[in-house]
């Protein structure tokens, strides 16, 4: 009998129609964990680098993870796995929502898709009953329709859905996979959806979950759940309100967004607006968004209410979370958060992610404004912002015209566009759309972050520690209670906080790098284990001083699926799945010179510097200083035939 | 008059948010071993969740009855005719019954009717489970005292027997526990 997981993964062969529930290896549980972790290890023996992300022969992988469906608080996450079409790594976008628990209930901790379906299709995942059904009557159908319209053909009010838009359909680079409570956004995974003729996966399970130590997990439960309640009711000294709390930054809950709208850029990342923010906008944003949001909500089992179900006559209702409030708003520059909410119900209608979207369409006004992009491009473009982004947005959708291209993405669409558009590409990193944030002094560790993270988006990265100096009189209070630092770096990272913003220990020359090497490893490492578990990031790696931490994380997995986890083995797994992502990476053609941040992401910037950092964090991680593990580094963490690729690849030399 | 103690779980509806934990605390609860299984379809508290039209519900699972009731034929609910589960609304989505029209409150194997015991075990708990993993305080646990007799409880057994007996007739299941008898 296996523990914590169902120990099956369905697999789906669209082309051939065929539907099969096969078990899953126990090694590779003990290897890789789960979620994030298994699903690298099936993109690297499947998906050879020869494969492109838009053919039939390119995976996508549905997983819950490890804890999803346990009593474990926040342990609902859906990690899915392809390789993007737009930045052509392995993609591993996620989300919360409801989805990963039921498809556990189901009897499965996986669903594998390959192929491609002659006609559009949805999957139906009924406990051991699975069927590929026509889906032609849902073509072009909203992302909400689709999942409402299933529901009820199912006769299934329990079912949970998830399903692309019309942006999926047509293969759009940055089209989401939606749920009607969550999205997994970033990286176009809808595309891929979409390439396979996948419209939407039904699932509705009611079969038992095993837990091992049943007595012990649920007293872990308890206690992370205590502290849960401690923190909603003790929100951080000293940090912005937006850092102070677990969750998502409460966006849905808080108006003052002083923080997000002084600090970060607006338009095509451009401009900073260091005045926007004053009485009347927070008075107006305030009534805006009271009078929209209808309910703060969440995800399964979790008490936190990151979400907020915002319903405006004339617009489709949806549930709205964390910065995507913004992003619009900010990059049409516009100063009215209504357009922001109600262009956003319509951007998850068709189905498109709220980071990249915005940027893609400020970038081709710009064009636009430059010349570049022309009447005949655009015809009829109307005058004002707002009007524009709404002309955009269908047209990229629908890829009508110059929208076809920019379906693709910054990066693609100003090397096709050509005339100098690749001058207004300042804002991707590894093809990808970042958070537009442009800043002053170069930060050292945050440097490291944005260059080398895989999953090509800092707050996937970022979490640990605070982003800047804690006021003296915090700090004290702040390291004397931190519980969830690692064994070992207890003293280190205590004198880091307590040093931070004294005379001469100021960015960009201090930390050392040996420290920032440790600072960016922990953070990582913390998000690794939560994308393997299924865990909520909002509980665990994203937030200071989190609920979950490497002190009970693996006391947690030990409970639930028998396996003997120590914080030592915790780690190793971690890093053992860090390394397989990047070999992936690596293989499929991952260079040092696009691990880093576009040129102006800070003013002050330091080449010499930059490189030697970048050389000590590679050396710290195993890594040759082109950023590709060593043989020592994948022989030791267990991984010969990554080596053995590798070699046979020329991309290590045979020693 | 005599007087009895009184449990019950108040639900504050503007507080649920629908996140279900109920379900997963209750399963966890009254699984054998305890807290050893996951299965919110085993469990004695189910939410009813349309969350695009902000509506959560905490139902417990009340009793048990062999035949349906006759909502479900006489109303419309948003246009909806009642004889299918609609998405929308239905009468039946907030009703606590174990009845034939549904598989709500059945074991999902059995078929056995689940129902809410307010988590009474040895030694006793100081609010039921599902009250205690409900941070959003949605559901507010209460003891009072009310006049009346103190009426004797069906146990779990009996109702399952109950049920039994709708369903494959007294002789049958007489039979079968004889069979099960001379086995053991």
């Amino acid at each position: 009998m296996r523990y914590g997981e169902t120990g099956y993964y369905l697999e789906v062969d669209l082309s051939k129609g065929s539907v099969e529930r096969v078990p899953s290896d126990t090694k590779d549980t003990e290897t890789y964990l789960g979620g994030l972790g298994t699903n690298a290890k099936i993109i690297w023996d499947r998906v050879p680098p020869e494969i492109d992300p838009l053919s039939p022969e390119n995976l996508i992988v549905f997983s819950a993870g490890l804890l999803c469906g346990t009593s474990a608080p926040g342990s609902n996450r859906t990690i899915i796995t392809s390789i993007s079409p737009q930045t052509r790594y392995m993609a591993f976008s996620m989300m919360g929502g409801f989805w990963a628990p039921e498809l556990k209930y189901a009897g499965y901790d996986k669903v594998i898709v390959k192929g491609k379906a002659p006609d559009l299709v949805y999957l139906w995942i009924n406990n051991d009953k699975v069927e590929i059904r026509d889906a032609s009557h849902l073509k072009g159908k909203s992302t909400y329709d689709t999942i409402h319209m299933i529901r009820n053909e199912l006769n299934e009010p329990h079912a949970e859905v998830l399903a692309i838009g019309l942006a999926g359909e047509n293969q759009v680079y940055f089209a989401s996979v939606e749920t009607e409570s969550s999205s997994a956004s970033r990286q176009g995974l809808g595309a891929i959806m979409g390439s396979k003729n996948l419209k939407a996966i039904a699932v509705r399970g009611t079969k038992d979950l095993y837990i091992a130590k049943p007595m012990e997990f649920m007293e872990e439960c308890n206690k992370v759940l205590d502290y849960i309640q401690f923190r909603l009711q003790n929100p951080i000294p000293g940090v912005p309100a937006i850092l102070s709390y677990i969750g998502s930054p409460q966006e849905m809950a808080l108006h003052d967004e002083k923080w997000h709208t002084m600090s970060f850029s607006w338009g095509n990342a451009r401009v900073r607006r260091a005045d926007f923010w004053n009485e009347e906008i927070e008075r107006q944003w305030t009534e805006t968004l009271e009078t929209a949001r209808k309910k703060l909500v969440g995800c399964y089992n979790c008490p936190v209410k990151c979400h907020g179900i915002i319903q405006l006559p004339g617009f489709p209702s949806y549930v709205m979370k964390c910065f995507s409030k913004l992003t619009y708003v900010m990059a049409a520059l516009a100063d009215d958060l209504d357009f922001g909410l109600k262009i956003a119900a319509i951007a998850q209608s068709y189905g498109v992610d709220g980071y990249t979207t915005p940027q893609v369409m400020a970038f081709a006004i710009e064009l636009y404004e430059a010349g570049i992009l022309t009447d005949q491009d655009l015809p009829n473009f109307p005058k004002d912002n707002k009007e524009r982004f709404y002309y955009l947005l269908d047209m990229i959708v629908k890829r009508e015209g110059i929208g076809d291209i920019l379906a693709k993405g910054v990066y693609w669409a100003a090397r096709e566009i050509g005339k100098g558009a690749e001058k207004f590409d300042h804002n991707t990193i590894k093809k990808h759309e970042q958070i537009p944030i442009k800043l002053g002094m170069l930060n050292p560790i945050y440097f490291i972050m944005w260059s080398t993270g895989e999953k090509i988006n800092i707050t996937q990265i970022e979490g640990q520690i605070p982003q800047a100096p804690l006021p003296k009189e915090a700090r004290e209070d702040f390291v004397k209670d931190w519980p969830q630092v690692p064994t070992g770096k207890e003293e280190r990272f205590k004198q880091f906080i307590l040093e931070w913003g004294e005379e001469g220990k100021v960015f960009p020359f201090w930390p050392p790098a040996d420290l920032i090497a440790e600072l960016v490893e922990w953070q990582e490492i913390m998000h690794y284990i939560d994308d393997c578990l299924g865990l909520c990031a909002g509980l665990s790696s994203f937030p200071l001083k989190p609920p979950y931490h490497i002190h009970n994380l693996p006391l947690l997995i030990s409970y639930a699926t028998g396996m003997d986890m120590t914080e030592e083995r915790l780690w190793e797994t971690a890093t053992r799945v860090r390394n397989l992502v990047r070999a992936n990476n690596i293989r499929r053609g991952l260079k040092r010179s696009e691990e880093r941040p576009p040129d102006d992401h800070w003013k002050k910037r330091f080449p010499e510097y930059e490189a030697k950092l970048m050389e000590e964090y590679y050396k710290y991680r195993g890594w040759n200083s082109e950023g590709i593990p060593t043989k020592e580094t994948l022989l030791k963490l267990g991984m010969p035939e990554v080596y053995e690729d590798f070699v046979k690849r020329g991309i290590l030399k045979d020693e | 008059m005599a007087k009895k103690k009184v449990k019950i779980i108040k639900v504050d509806l503007d507080k649920c948010h629908g996140c279900r934990a109920c379900e997963v605390a209750c399963a966890a609860f009254h699984s054998k071993p305890k807290y050893g299984i996951v299965n919110p379809a085993r469990s004695r508290i189910r939410v009813y969740r349309n969350e695009l039209q902000n509506v959560f519900v905490p139902v417990q699972g009340s009793f048990y009855t062999k035949a349906e009731c006759a909502g479900r034929h006489m109303y419309k609910i948003n246009g909806n005719d009642q004889s299918t589960y609609d998405e929308d609304m239905s009468v039946c989505s907030f009703c606590g019954a174990a009845c034939p029209s549904r598989d709500l409150f059945k074991e999902p194997d059995s078929g056995l009717p689940l129902k809410c015991d307010m988590c009474e075990s040895d030694p006793p708990l100081d609010k039921p489970m599902c009250v205690k993993w409900c941070l959003a305080d949605a559901l507010i646990y209460e003891e009072r005292e009310e006049e009346g007799e103190e009426e004797p409880k069906l146990d779990e057994v009996d109702t399952a027997l109950e049920c039994l007996v709708d369903k494959y007739g007294m002789e049958k299941v007489i039979d079968g526990l004889a069979r099960m008898t001379q086995k053991e």
